[in-house]
């Protein structure tokens, strides 16, 4: 029994918030958000040398063939600094799907690539507001056509759409039992349309997507992408939420360190028990969360009977702890925190968009309730 | 990361439940907890209980083998803690002297202390109750006022102490008095180890909201405590003390107890139902549920973490601090939740037509609450997250 990080995992934790300091300061993150992609692709680069974007992808095809839970160390780490990138998406997300679902072809074609960031891939999954992720709200249809198939139908507020070299669509082949199936689509092929949103966190850009009679050919279909679904959304989730609670954290950790400074009544504000209880409050959610968060990402790969129902209960739980903390942060700071020119709503913001990605609070509560047998 | 137990602590989970399934009372009925019955009522039963334990190991298992104990890893011990939790098993009678008194005498005692009093703390032989807050000294417990003054070989003690939890089956109070009012607060306290037999001494229980008389106001009026009965120097007392706080708060921290809680809130909601259907069908009650679940769990995973420091040996922290505020906090939230999903049924107590498992959810909505400001307060285990923890600067 020894539920710590390993020192490994220690050190690759301390070297990314290394790197991040240095390559990742929040004027840095401001700068990408000016983009109409939002995306640094140098800072992207950067990532890929540090063996990141390989994190998940196996070591044959020139990633670095590590565990989910490291993966979600990297995911705190990069929530921590408001990074901007599309890490979940494309380096856990659409990795995921083509190491369990995709064909040694696919796998050949596009991991190593995605590991050295020569390659991005966007998860095109929701097509309603609900902020679900559930596999059968997929109306999208993937018809028969000649050798290959026809896409019709919308995607919607899919991140990074803008600078991914293609898009994995689920799709209902109907040829297929009607399974929702997985399919690479390029960006660049006729028929697809972006339409960008305007999202309240402007370091990730989220776009409507469009699939007008778009044609693929046979080799688009993941030969596994059905059964890799619920996987692929799993580790999302638990990603998703590793970057919350890391970013969570790092919000803490800015508002503690002004009500230390910050005076008023002649003595520090951090002084006042109201500031301090709610600061200890955040505390309190964060920590077993933490417990929590390790092991849906353990659980991911050496436990998979419970993946499904921890990876659910650490999304709810960081969706939620992750706007309230960012939140009580802000209030710490007074007047200044509410200023654009102060970072604080940069967490506050990836905190709301965080919520509602990879499925929100209540839709993973129901999950926890219907794996749980209630 | 590994959760896996080791062969040999699996061995002993195995044994725990071998022995237990074999060694337990049979009366315990179904009810997940004594639920506040005074000790008093049944002293013999729980004294022969204890014994049994003791003799199969059970008792004192982390003391040093030279005063009865095993030396047992921390691992087993908290798995037979859990184990003890998980079959309903009766409480320890002698919990005070086992888990608080015992092992500060072990850390601060005389050779003649160690020998007088170790050896009757595992077979409950002399019962043991705390003397520490008073009526005017809760959640700042330096400011204490009971007075101990020097007579020649004896203290003469006078004041008052509350809350004492089984002070009238207690046979010792291990206590806090003032020896030196000139000094700073922290520094003019000792640690008294009295008779609870002496003369001067008379206690009165207080009758608590759950109508159980589990503790007592007791009143010191000249007692007379002799001098060997001093444990550690003079004005030594609040470190002593600080030492044996910290076991308490652990103690506090079961997440065996909340899930075994949370079992129960299960139960109550498969059974209850909402406009004719099953309660379990209700969004409401489902999204509440799991919101409890997910709590339960986060807890649960985080014990395995803080265990893993403690393995390891790390520098305890401000975890028994997070982990009091948030456990007692969540007991409390899923008794409230049982009541509300009981209906008319909920707010019935003990002896009523019409009670569910025993009356235990008000009781318990009751009892967590006592131990919300019981053990530290929530609001100070806040200021000490937020002070230790985070750094943040003390009111000066």
């Amino acid at each position: 029994m020894n539920f710590a990080l390993s020192e490994e995992q220690e050190q690759l934790r301390e070297q990314a918030r290394e790197l991040l300091e240095k390559e990742c300061p929040t004027t840095r993150v401001r700068e990408s958000m000016a983009r109409d992609d939002a995306h640094d692709t140098e800072l992207w680069r950067t990532f890929a040398r540090a063996g990141w974007l390989g994190v998940l992808v196996p070591e044959e095809h020139g990633g670095a063939g590590l565990a989910m839970l490291d993966a979600a160390l990297l995911a705190a780490e990069l929530g921590r600094a408001v990074a901007p990138g599309p890490f979940v998406a494309s380096s856990i997300g659409a990795v995921s799907a083509l190491r369990e679902g995709g064909s040694k072809t696919q796998q050949k074609a596009w991991l190593p690539r995605l590991a050295s960031g020569d390659a991005i891939l966007a998860l095109a999954l929701a097509e309603d507001a609900e902020a679900s992720l559930d596999p059968a709200r997929v109306k999208l249809r993937a018809a028969k056509s000649g050798h290959g198939f026809r896409l019709d139908g919308a995607k919607l507020a899919v991140e990074a759409a803008g600078v991914a070299d293609a898009l994995l669509v689920a799709a209902r082949a109907p040829g297929r039992g009607a399974a929702v199936e997985l399919f690479l689509v390029p960006r660049a092929a006729p028929g697809v349309e972006l339409e960008p949103l305007v999202g309240v966190d402007e370091t990730r850009r989220l776009y409507d997507v469009r699939l007008r009679g778009v044609r693929v050919d046979a080799d688009a279909l993941l030969p596994r992408g059905t059964r890799a679904l619920p996987s692929v959304l799993d580790a999302c989730a638990v990603a998703v939420a590793a970057e919350s609670l890391g970013g969570a954290e790092r919000a803490l950790e800015l508002a503690v360190a002004y009500v230390k400074l910050r005076e008023q009544f002649g003595r520090p504000v951090g002084s006042f028990q109201a500031v301090q209880h709610m600061a200890a409050e955040c505390v309190a959610q964060i920590e077993p969360a933490r417990a929590l968060l390790w092991y849906a990402a353990f659980a991911h790969d050496a436990a998979p009977k419970d993946a499904a129902l921890a990876a659910a209960m650490a999304k709810a739980a960081c969706s939620d702890l992750y706007r309230a903390v960012s939140r009580a942060a802000i209030e710490m700071h007074g007047g200044i925190g509410f200023t654009f020119e102060n970072d604080m709503h940069l967490w506050f913001k990836r905190a709301l968009a965080n919520a509602a990605a990879f499925g929100d609070a209540r839709f993973h509560r129901e999950r926890v309730a219907e794996l749980s047998g209630f | 990361m590994d959760l896996d137990l080791a062969p040999e602590d699996e061995a002993f989970r195995d044994g725990v439940r071998r022995w237990l399934s074999e060694n337990l009372p049979a009366a315990r009925g179904r009810r997940a907890s004594s639920m506040g019955e005074p000790a008093a009522d049944r002293l013999d039963e729980l004294k022969a209980w204890q014994r049994k334990l003791r003799a199969a190991g059970y008792v004192g298992m982390g003391w040093p083998r030279a005063w009865g104990g095993r030396e047992a890893p921390i691992m087993q011990q908290t798995i037979l803690s859990d184990e003890l939790v998980r079959h309903r098993a009766p409480g320890l009678v002698g919990m005070m002297g086992v888990q608080m008194v015992g092992p500060t005498l072990i850390q601060w005692g005389s050779a003649q202390q160690k020998q007088r009093f170790l050896p009757k703390i595992l077979d409950a032989d002399e019962l043991w109750c705390q003397g520490y807050s008073e009526p005017g000294s809760g959640s700042d417990l330096a400011s204490l006022q009971t007075r101990a003054v020097r007579d020649g070989d004896h203290f003469v003690v006078n004041g008052q102490k509350i809350w004492t939890s089984n002070a009238q089956i207690a046979d010792w109070m291990f206590c806090l008095v003032r020896t030196n009012p000139a000094a700073p607060k922290h520094e003019g306290i000792s640690y008294l180890l009295i008779d609870m037999k002496t003369p001067g001494i008379t206690i009165r229980p207080l009758v608590q909201m759950t109508k159980d008389a589990g503790f007592n106001e007791v009143f010191f009026d000249d007692v007379r405590v002799p001098v060997e009965n001093l444990v550690g120097e003079p004005g030594q007392g609040w470190a002593i003390a600080n030492t044996t706080l910290m076991h308490e708060r652990n103690m506090l921290g079961s997440t065996t107890h909340t899930q075994s809680l949370f079992e129960g809130l299960l139960r109550v909601a498969r059974s209850a139902t909402r406009d004719g259907r099953p309660a379990t069908e209700d969004p409401v009650v489902r999204q509440r549920l799991a919101g409890l679940k997910i709590q339960v769990e986060a807890l649960r995973y985080n014990a395995y973490r803080n265990l893993t420091s403690a393995l390891q040996k790390k520098r305890p922290g401000i975890e028994a601090s997070v982990t009091k505020l948030v456990t007692c906090e969540l007991n409390h939230q899923l008794a409230a939740t049982a009541i509300e999903l009981l209906g008319a049924f909920g707010p019935l107590y003990r002896g009523s037509k019409h009670l569910v498992d025993g009356g235990l959810w008000p009781y318990e909505l009751m009892f967590s609450l006592g131990l919300i400001i019981g053990g530290g307060t929530a609001q100070i285990q806040k200021n000490i997250i937020a002070q230790r923890g985070l750094g943040l600067p003390r009111w000066k």
